[in-house]
């Protein structure tokens, strides 16, 4: 039985090493002229004005939350289209159903305002 | 891909398309505050019990390839459920237009929550019980949060969340393990196997461990009981009231679905378990409750205490023990609910009547209101002929008939204890100088709500056969 | 037939409990002229429906009406029932019951015309109606409990109706506490009867009886006694309380205490006589103990004589009659000891009529004279009431046993009864029946004169506005002389003589005195004959000329009397010393021990040591373990990660098992 779980080792064992390979590669190989430009602070084309630990606008959380919703919805749908001819009619419509759960959640939060910044 | 026996789910597919419905409607009224969210709440309740009442055949059918199952016990639990939460929306709204909180969303959150326990309650699948708790919970813990303004409702909330959180964890990764010793996730296969196979018993019971963890929590028994003291006290009561519930009568028909339906195998195990968790609970419910001053934290103890004895007819290991446990997880749900609901009735816009002072010559203010709530207590006391004393009764004769003696006198010492702090309340009510000497406010409604709520506790415990036959029934193959 | 007859009695006993219910929860709103509007047409009704059910009974022969109603509970195979038991007895008693009762709540209107707890107390009687009824249809031991206790609790809320008369308060708890003596007795009988027999229904019970004649049972030390004869003492005990026997009999001169109505309808015609109709109703049972019997028969015979000797030197009209009360309830103790339970019935049922009757008939003159209960302060009233006086002779004279009244039939079936039995103690019973005849014809005569006659005694004021009685008291006064001069006529040929009990009371042969009296029984007219020439009659009239000579004729007499027997006297005033020596011995007594307990007992062990001791210890101990709830979150989680690890810790014991399942270590 434990050697079923064998490939899933290799996996990991891989994957770690690509990481750790890939960092140290780059860390060996890349060539290092630091100048004043380069070593300022970089953050998502901000200045860096403030302790890293700031607040954020908890509006940035909420769209964070709901871009998540509908992407995991796409992550839902991909398989779906792709097994559509083997699960029929009524996987068909439990889809529908799901996306009508996610419309109604949808025009919830479209109507509390969710979706405008100010 | 087959949906088989849809109409088995009709109580929930109305539920579900009832609530959406209530939410959009809700969102496009123009006045939220007195808008119609309440009422087409409570008219998919109703809607919903009825449809119980229509599909209920009384003997065990399977829906969607087996995840889906309902008996006997289903039906009456989700029509308890739905008639409760009736009782627990309408004290709720009182409440929160009292504290002018009031929101659409409370009772579209409570119609999930609904929903959420009516799945746990028809779960026939380790995932389903998942899914079912999860709903429940996550909108519990919404709930718990919708007074946004108040700290202590904030905390209690997180609490609540994260707690709950590393709970269904500790469930999840239990199922997992079942799954991997099983092989399966349908409940009947599950002890199927483990009936079949004496292989794996050791990795079974590990993950035995944490399922039962799940249900501890959920249920609210010690040491898996800390959430409950502080998010009862820091919920506004009307959230309180509705988590005191309805919910527990969820959480124990998925302690049943789990550990009966699907771990029925490993029967001398749990039972060894709960024996534990029902004598801490009892123990540290009834003794903990004297300490406390605040009536919202003192009934929390109290409800450990209460889910103490109701684990008892669990140990019981029997169809009578299972049907005890029920009768008592309802006259537990009618008795809290009543509680709350007069500190609900008591309190004002600002001011909880949550101290025990509260009560103080609460006979001489209105001695119709100190009849009530001296019912509630003698009830939850266990004092004949109320029905509280009957729910301690059947489950104390199954546990003696199921030869645990001394667990049995156990517990009659500890409702013993506990009988302090509820004759208490009634010593502060009748004996004691009121604080303030006016009549407290309430509408008609409210008033000839909890009356009933109240009374039915003292009627049915003057016939207690009726219910009890019902339980039994719901038990007997 | 049957559902009909459910349905009846299902108004019977619901009718009066609505009415009760209606007086008591919205007496404000219905205004007095509401209570008593609401509580009569009740009774009314309740009476109608006991004729409906009695005239089904007795004339058109319905058969015997056992039906189980509701049931209440069932534990370990014992049900327990509410249900009804209807033949000849219970039709009879409900009829006595509700017409009486219906004719004190018209009396009522009357007497308590002024008193502000007007709607309270019509609420309480039509109570005690329902709860009486409850007793007597009752078809198994619980609801005769409950009926039993139900009618014990409104004795003493009316015994207590004027709360705020100190001598009220004690007299109330008084029979309270006299009651409890019996009511524990009674239920020791009850659980007995449900220990060997497994049973509280009537015909179960009284069908398993026989076989339990061997049965013994160590009560204490090394005396063996049979099952039969504890049950039915232990039982018969409670009937001491209910009935007022010797020595339980100290509460009813008490309870007069309460509003004369009160007097009439509990204390006299009904509720005493539930402990007479509780042992003919388990006739069956007694039956098969002649050791409970001779009990019986010698309690009875005492309290029949020596509690008739008291009324001769009471002062207060009603402690009189209560006195007569006491004796006739012995004479139909005496009835059952010697198996004549049938004699008993009849003597209750007419003592019920003429009683009541003697009752109201105080009470108009108490009204009369506006609340003076005196004797010595009254006479020659017959001039200002007249009705009041035809009708209060007439009870006398039922009282007495005048020939052809009906307590002359009753009273002398009894006399006869007893004269025939053979237990050991008929002797003794014979002759105490024999003298209380003549006291009770005296002290029933000296009321007459002192009240009606004699002296006129009223004081000048008061006689000013002496009138007769309104309509309403009159009325009743007036009902209730008929069946109390009458009924014996008609009554006793089927009553005692045509086995209209049979389907209810069961004599065993060798007891039958009745059916051996039955032999010599030709008619009514013979039966009035024999009494002429038998000495109950003559004692009578020997106690009325005494009664004549001494307050009539030379009104100074008793006095004189009085000085010179000096002991007797005092004696005789001080009840024979029954209330000192209780006050002295159980009441002083038990507060002592009560004191010594609560002193000892309770404030040091209890209060002390255990109460508070364990009380302070569970505080201490639950302010210690309150910490862990520290609010924190983290404590919280760590305190689930502690039981899981215990739980595993305990549970999963075959850890190498586990961890080779992993693979991480060897399968052993």
């Amino acid at each position: 039985m434990l050697s079923n779980y064998l490939p899933i080792l290799i996996f990991l064992i891989i994957g770690l090493l690509m990481g750790v390979v890939m960092l140290a590669l780059g860390f060996i190989l890349s060539p290092r002229r630091p100048d004043a430009e380069k070593q300022s602070p970089y953050e998502c084309g901000f200045e860096a004005f403030e302790d890293a630990r700031m607040q954020f606008d908890v509006r940035y959380y909420l769209v964070a939350i709901l871009f998540i919703i509908f992407d995991l919805e796409i992550a839902f749908l991909f398989p779906w289209g792709v097994v559509l001819d083997q699960i029929g009619w009524a996987g068909f419509w439990a889809m529908m159903v799901f996306l009508g759960l996610l419309t109604v959640g949808f025009v919830y939060e479209w109507k509390k305002g969710a979706l405008e910044w100010e | 891909m087959s949906i088989d026996n849809l109409s088995l789910l009709l109580p929930e597919i109305a539920l579900l398309t009832l609530a959406c419905a209530t939410l959009m409607v809700d969102i496009f009224s123009n006045d939220p505050k007195h808008g119609p969210g309440y009422w087409l709440a409570q008219l998919t309740l109703l809607v919903t019990a009825v449809l119980v009442l229509v599909t209920y055949t009384g003997d065990s059918q399977y829906a969607m390839a087996g995840m889906f199952v309902s008996d006997a016990m289903s039906g009456l639990l989700k029509f308890a459920i739905c008639i409760i939460s009736l009782f627990a929306l309408f004290y709720s709204r009182e409440y929160l237009l009292r504290h002018d909180i009031i929101k659409g969303e409370y009772f579209v959150l409570g119609l999930f929550a609904v929903l959420g326990m009516l799945v746990m309650v028809s779960a026939n699948n380790l995932l389903t019980v998942y899914l079912g708790l999860e709903l429940l919970s996550l909108s519990l813990y919404a709930m718990v949060a919708i007074h946004r303004d108040s700290s202590s409702a904030s905390e209690a909330a997180i609490k609540y969340f994260v707690l709950g959180a590393i709970a269904s964890g500790m469930l999840l990764y239990g199922i997992s393990i079942l799954y991997g010793v099983t092989g399966s996730l349908e409940l009947g296969a599950v002890a199927q196997v483990l009936e079949g196979q004496s292989d794996y018993p050791t990795l079974a019971i590990f993950g035995l461990v944490f399922v039962l963890i799940g249900v501890a929590f959920k249920l609210g028994a010690v040491p898996f009981h800390m959430w409950l003291p502080d998010v009862y006290q820091g919920a506004p009561t009307a959230v309180t009231l509705f988590i005191g519930s309805a919910p527990k009568l969820a959480a124990f028909a998925m302690a049943i679905r789990l550990l009966v339906d699907g771990l029925g195998p490993l029967l001398p195990d749990w039972q060894q378990m709960l024996m534990i968790l029902a004598v801490l609970s009892m123990a540290t419910g009834n003794l903990i409750a004297i300490a406390q001053t605040n009536i919202k934290r003192m009934l929390a103890y109290s409800t450990i205490a209460h889910i103490g004895f109701l684990l008892l007819g669990l140990v019981a290991g029997n169809a009578g023990g299972y049907a005890g446990a029920m009768f008592y997880v309802i006259t537990y749900a009618l008795m809290s609910m009543g509680g709350f609901a007069m500190i609900i009735l008591l309190g004002r816009k600002g001011a909880e009547a949550d101290q025990l002072d509260d009560f103080s010559g609460l006979a001489e203010r209105s001695p119709w209101l100190a009849f009530l709530m001296l019912i509630l207590m003698f009830s939850m006391a266990g004092i004949p002929p109320f029905l509280g004393f009957w729910a301690k009764w059947f489950v104390l004769r199954e546990v003696i008939q199921a030869g645990f003696v001394w667990i049995a006198l156990l517990a009659v010492a500890f409702a013993i204890v506990g009988a302090f702090y509820y004759l208490r309340v009634v010593k502060l009510m009748y004996f004691d100088e009121p604080r303030e000497p006016d009549e407290p406010q309430c509408s008609t409604p409210l008033r000839t709500v909890l009356s009933v709520n109240g009374l039915s506790l003292l009627l049915l415990g003057l016939s207690p056969g009726l219910l009890m036959s019902l339980c039994m029934a719901a038990f007997s193959p | 037939m049957a559902d009909y007859l459910t349905t009846l009695c299902l108004i019977v006993v619901l009718a009066p409990l609505t009415g009760s219910m209606l007086a008591g929860l919205f007496g404000s709103a219905l205004g007095r002229a509401g209570a008593h509007w609401v509580t009569i047409i009740g009774v009314a009704i309740a009476t109608l429906a006991s004729a409906l059910v009695f005239k089904a009974q007795v004339f058109d022969g319905a058969a015997v009406l056992n039906v189980n109603l509701y049931e209440w509970a069932a534990l370990g195979g014992i049900s327990f029932n509410i249900g009804f038991l209807v033949d000849s007895l219970t039709a009879t008693m409900m009829l006595v019951v509700t017409f009486v009762s219906w004719m004190i709540h018209v009396y009522t209107i009357g007497y308590m015309h002024d008193d502000p707890g007007y709607q309270r107390f019509f609420s309480y009687i039509s109570l005690f109606t329902f709860a009486m009824l409850m007793l007597i249809m009752a078809n198994n031991f619980l609801q005769l409990f409950f009926g039993w206790e139900a009618v014990g609790l409104v004795s003493y809320l009316l015994i207590g109706f004027w709360f705020k008369r100190e001598s009220a308060i004690f007299a109330n708890m008084k029979a309270f506490l006299v009651n409890r003596v019996g009511d524990f007795g009674f239920l020791i009988g009850i659980a007995a009867i449900l220990f060997y027999t497994g049973s509280l229904n009537y015909t179960t019970v009284f069908a398993v009886v026989p076989s339990l004649t061997g049965t013994t049972i160590n009560v204490f030390g090394n005396a063996d006694w049979s099952v039969l004869s504890f049950i039915c003492i232990a039982l018969f005990i409670g009937a001491m309380g209910k009935s007022a026997q010797v020595p339980l009999h100290v509460w009813l001169p008490d309870s007069m205490e309460g509003p004369t109505p009160i007097s009439a309808l509990i204390h006299a015609a009904t509720m005493v006589t539930a402990g007479i109709f509780m042992v003919a109703r388990m006739s069956p049972l007694f039956e098969l103990s002649e050791a409970a019997l001779t009990f019986i028969l010698v309690i009875g015979a005492t309290t029949a004589l020596f509690m008739g000797l008291l009324g001769v030197v009471q002062h207060d009209i009603k402690r009189v009659i209560a006195y007569s009360t006491l004796s006739q309830l012995g004479y139909m103790t005496v009835a059952l000891g010697a198996s004549a339970y049938s004699a008993a019935i009849f003597h209750l049922v007419t003592h019920a009529f003429f009683k009541a009757l003697l009752f109201l008939g105080a009470g108009s003159v108490i009204i009369a004279l506006h609340h003076e209960q005196d004797m010595r302060r009254m006479g020659r009233l017959s001039r200002f009431m007249p009705f009041t006086w035809l009708t209060m002779l007439a009870g006398t004279l039922a009282l007495v046993g005048f020939p052809g009244t009906s307590g002359f039939f009753s009273k002398d079936a009894i006399i006869e009864a007893v004269h025939l039995s053979e237990l050991p103690g008929a002797g003794y019973a014979y002759f105490c029946v024999l003298a209380g005849v003549f006291i009770t014809s005296l002290y029933s005569f000296r009321l007459l004169f002192l009240v009606f006659h004699g002296r006129d005694n009223v004081d000048s004021h008061a006689k000013g506005h002496l009138f007769e009685s309104p309509p309403v008291v009159v009325l009743p006064l007036l009902i209730l002389a008929v069946p109390s001069l009458l009924l014996g006529l008609v009554a006793i040929g089927p009553l005692l003589f045509g086995g209209y009990f049979a389907d209810a009371i069961h004599v065993a042969p060798a007891h039958d005195v009745l059916a051996r009296l039955g032999e010599d029984y030709h008619g009514v007219l013979g039966f009035m004959l024999h009494g002429l020439m038998t000495p109950p009659l003559w004692l009578a009239v020997a106690g009325f000329i005494v009664a004549w000579y001494c307050y009539q004729l030379r009104p100074e007499l008793p006095g004189r009397i009085a000085a010179a027997s000096g002991g007797l006297y005092r004696l005789l005033l001080n009840k024979y010393g029954f209330d000192d020596f209780n006050q002295a011995v159980f009441a002083r007594g038990a507060r002592g021990l009560g004191g010594l307990l609560w002193r000892i007992g309770d404030v040091r062990l209890i209060d002390g040591l255990i109460v508070n001791g364990s009380a302070n210890s569970v505080r201490r101990f639950s302010g210690l373990i309150r910490h862990a709830q520290s609010g924190f979150l983290y404590h919280y989680a760590f305190a689930m990660i502690v039981g899981l690890v215990l739980l595993l810790a305990l549970f999963v014991q075959d850890w190498p098992a586990l961890l080779a399942q992993y693979g991480l270590m060897q399968p052993r």
